[in-house]
């Protein structure tokens, strides 16, 4: 069981969460000029790391907002917790092979 | 060619305490040049190196593996076999695995403790019924076994089952598959292995891969941790790393890695001698040889690479088997384990070429590899030397999550993602 941070709720169990994936995926701006290739890249693909990983939460069972979180996806530590739309803090940003 | 396993090297081996089986496969060193490589030891890898040497006569290949063989979802999995999904691409390609399953036990001269006994998916609501009646529609017009199963009939085959599920989840029908049922995964990944030496392949354990050599777009080899190997052709096939291997060739691939979780019981005498599965709840069952009911749970919704899972997750699915099946309350579970799955947006394979030459990958199976590993290793087998997909493998390429082609099997699935 994680005990994420909330940033607006403070520690709560991993059950009032629900997982909303990578973070900092842009949605492109020139969507109308876009290759099936580009939009293949936005839609499906995906870092997916071994090491640390910033992803998405949103307290669903709380206060329903969203944040980013920094997590090691091998020993599932959470490394930092900070708000949505902003620069992840400095970290090193570990892959594993 | 080895010795073959009868009842008469069984009976000469009795004479010296069995102490005296010769080895199942070799443990060679890698070899400074292969054609094939395939990285990873699992059931696919292991089976795509057999059909290459037995189908299409290429010996000069070595399976590399980072830990043991079969030490992965190989042997993690629930060991469920089924071909009953809902569109034609992936009846295909799961039936042709399942019509190899059939006589697996004969071609690798192997006990894989093959049991048809039956795979049955409850509906617990209307939804879910006109689901179910869909799928099995789609499954006999793709020439696949199976048939709706009213409450009663469910109760006939399955007497420990609370049809009112405790008024939680209630039973309203099920499909069935009777050629469906389960085999003895370790078994699989040992023949695949020991039939696989028998035609030259070299099996390599304990070789992580740390890269690949690529020049002008095509590979010539992969790096290890026992030095660099070369390789005409390359195929990847290590279900959860996926990602992280293809990374390796500069690929990106559509996967999500997953912890996936099962369970088993302490043993009992026989009290279920079918599969049940309940997609909506995320409880299945079955029991072992051994008398263990052998239990999958969910996935951990976040990304995870620590082959282990949390414990809500457990606990919701013993929440829904105790719902299901009130009788099974006071039983104790035995041990508890996790799986690395690669989960794909559409819940089905992929089994491709990829942008660099010479590069193939199998991966995406998500929570339901282990039932396709013949058909798998088959195509995979085909594609590779012939450098183009097999027509069963053709709709499951890299290139659909550019075309929008994609092969949604979510319903079929039996673990939500």
């Amino acid at each position: 069981m994680l005990e994420i941070n909330c940033p607006y709720c403070g520690p709560r169990f991993e059950t009032e969460f629900s997982y909303g994936g990578e973070a900092h995926i842009e949605r492109p701006k020139d969507s109308e000029n876009l290759s099936d290739e580009e939009w293949g890249e936005y839609v499906f693909m995906n870092s997916n790391t071994k090491g640390v990983f910033l992803e998405r939460w949103v307290h669903t069972s709380g206060c329903r907002r969203w944040f980013n979180v920094a997590r090691d996806t091998v020993s599932y530590k959470i490394l930092a917790v900070y708000e949505t739309g902003t620069e992840p803090p400095e970290l090193d940003l570990r892959k594993d092979v | 060619m080895k010795s073959r396993y009868s009842i008469f090297s069984l009976m000469r081996n009795a004479l010296s305490y069995h102490e005296k089986w010769p080895e199942a496969w070799r443990s060679p060193e890698p070899k400074s040049s292969y054609d094939v490589v395939i990285v990873g030891g699992g059931g696919h890898g292991l089976a795509t190196a057999y059909y290459l040497a037995k189908v299409h006569g290429i010996r000069n290949v070595a399976v590399i593996e980072r830990g043991w063989l079969g030490g992965g979802n190989t042997g993690r999995n629930t060991t469920i076999v089924r071909s009953n999904y809902l569109w034609d691409e992936s009846a295909g390609l799961y039936e042709h695995a399942m019509k190899l399953w059939e006589g697996l036990s004969q071609e690798l001269n192997y006990n894989v403790m093959f049991s048809q006994r039956g795979v049955m998916n409850l509906a617990h609501n209307q939804q879910d019924l006109r689901d179910i009646a869909r799928r099995v529609n789609a499954n006999r017009l793709n020439g696949i076994d199976s048939e709706f199963l009213t409450p009663h009939q469910i109760k006939d085959l399955v007497p420990i089952i609370d049809l009112r599920g405790n008024g939680r989840y209630p039973v309203l029908g099920a499909s069935n598959q009777r050629r469906g049922g389960t085999a003895r995964h370790d078994a699989v990944a040992w023949g695949y292995a020991r039939r696989a030496d028998e035609h030259g392949v070299d099996i390599i354990q304990e070789c992580p891969v740390n890269g690949f050599e690529i020049e002008n777009g095509k590979v010539t080899g992969v790096q290890t941790a026992k030095g660099l190997i070369k390789a005409k052709k390359v195929g990847v096939v290590v279900a959860g790393h996926s990602s992280v291997t293809a990374e390796m060739a500069g690929i990106r691939l559509p996967l999500v890695s997953h912890p996936l979780q099962a369970l088993v019981s302490e043993p009992v005498k026989p009290v279920i001698d079918t599969v049940v599965m309940s997609n909506a709840i995320h409880a299945y069952i079955s029991q072992s040889d051994k008398g263990e009911l052998v239990i999958g749970a969910g996935v951990d919704k976040y990304v995870g690479y620590g082959q282990r899972g949390s414990l809500p997750v457990t606990e919701e699915t013993l929440a829904a088997v105790c719902e299901l099946f009130p009788s099974l309350k006071r039983m104790r579970m035995m041990r508890q384990w996790g799986g690395i799955v690669d989960t794909c947006p559409d819940a089905s394979p992929i089994i491709s070429k990829t942008p660099v030459d010479g590069f193939f990958i199998n991966c995406g199976w998500g929570t339901g590899g282990f039932k396709a590993t013949p058909g798998s290793g088959w195509v995979f087998a085909d594609t590779i030397a012939n450098d183009r997909p097999h027509p069963l493998n053709e709709a499951f390429s890299l290139e659909r999550f550019n075309s929008g082609y994609l092969v949604d099997e979510h319903g079929a699935a039996a673990v939500a993602h």
